[in-house]
């Protein structure tokens, strides 16, 4: 099992965001964007953070939105955001939080080993430090170990269309 | 012995924070069985569970979801610190 691809319209850098919902609402439209999710899936992010509270910043700068499987997700996928100012999520040790990653699974079971494999990824101390400061979606890929989906040739690829 | 790792869904944090519970036990040279729940199956996943993994955010969530148990609650704040994790897990079993 490995991390759903990570295409362009899945990476957002540098965005202004008010504050957390906004952060999380951009995460969403990202993963509409790719075409792993429905639009709505959005607002079930933020009723994950309304409901538990900010747990989803899971390390000292980055969040981890995502919701439960369900009918608005089209297929498991990945979304990278960083924003231009960090914003704080309520969180008593880990905010602000400088990088969201939005996560939609299609299915839990299936999917607690691909999530496992962002652990290898952050595990190195400085990933989320290069992601925040990263200025093109191939260098978040890079550090994530993954590429940019079939089907829809990422902009850095070699040959890409004009 | 059987180690639970829990958050608000059961797909995202918790899968990440049972990743790295494992690596945390093969450092110590520790075997366990680790799951990850989320917070509405916390009480049936931990019932022989001797220690349950959360966010500092969750704990207070979890005492209440669990009531009465044997198991430690164990509060991670840097989920990709495996070191935190480890001297935890090691205070705790150790």
């Amino acid at each position: 099992m490995t991390l759903p691809p990570l295409p362009d319209d899945a990476i957002v850098l540098r965005v202004d965001v008010a504050d957390w919902r906004d952060a999380v609402r951009a995460a969403g439209r990202a993963l509409a964007r790719s075409g792993a999710t429905l639009p709505g899936y959005a607002d079930r992010m933020i009723d994950v953070l309304e409901e538990f509270g900010a747990y989803i910043v899971i390390a000292p700068g980055l969040a981890l939105a995502h919701a439960r499987p369900g009918p608005d997700v089209r297929r498991s996928g990945l979304a990278v955001v960083t924003l231009a100012d960090p914003v704080a999520f309520g969180h008593p040790h880990n905010d602000p939080v400088r990088v969201v990653l939005g996560l939609a699974v299609s299915n839990a079971e299936e999917h607690v080993a691909s999530v496992a494999d962002l652990a290898n990824v952050f595990n190195e101390r400085d990933a989320i430090d290069r992601i925040a400061a990263a200025e093109t979606p191939a260098e978040v890929r890079a550090v994530l170990h993954v590429s940019g989906g079939e089907g829809r040739p990422a902009t850095d690829a070699a040959g890409a269309p004009s | 012995m059987r180690i639970v790792a829990v958050c608000g869904v059961g797909v995202g944090s918790s899968a990440i924070l049972k990743g790295n519970a494992e690596r945390a036990l093969d450092r110590l040279g520790l075997t366990a069985d680790v799951s990850a729940s989320d917070l509405a199956g916390v009480r049936e996943a931990a019932a022989d569970a001797q220690v349950v993994l959360t966010s500092t955010e969750l704990a207070d969530r979890v005492r209440e979801a669990l009531g009465r148990t044997w198991a430690e609650i164990i509060e991670v704040e840097n989920y990709f610190d495996v070191e935190e994790i480890g001297r935890k897990l090691d205070a705790s079993l150790g």
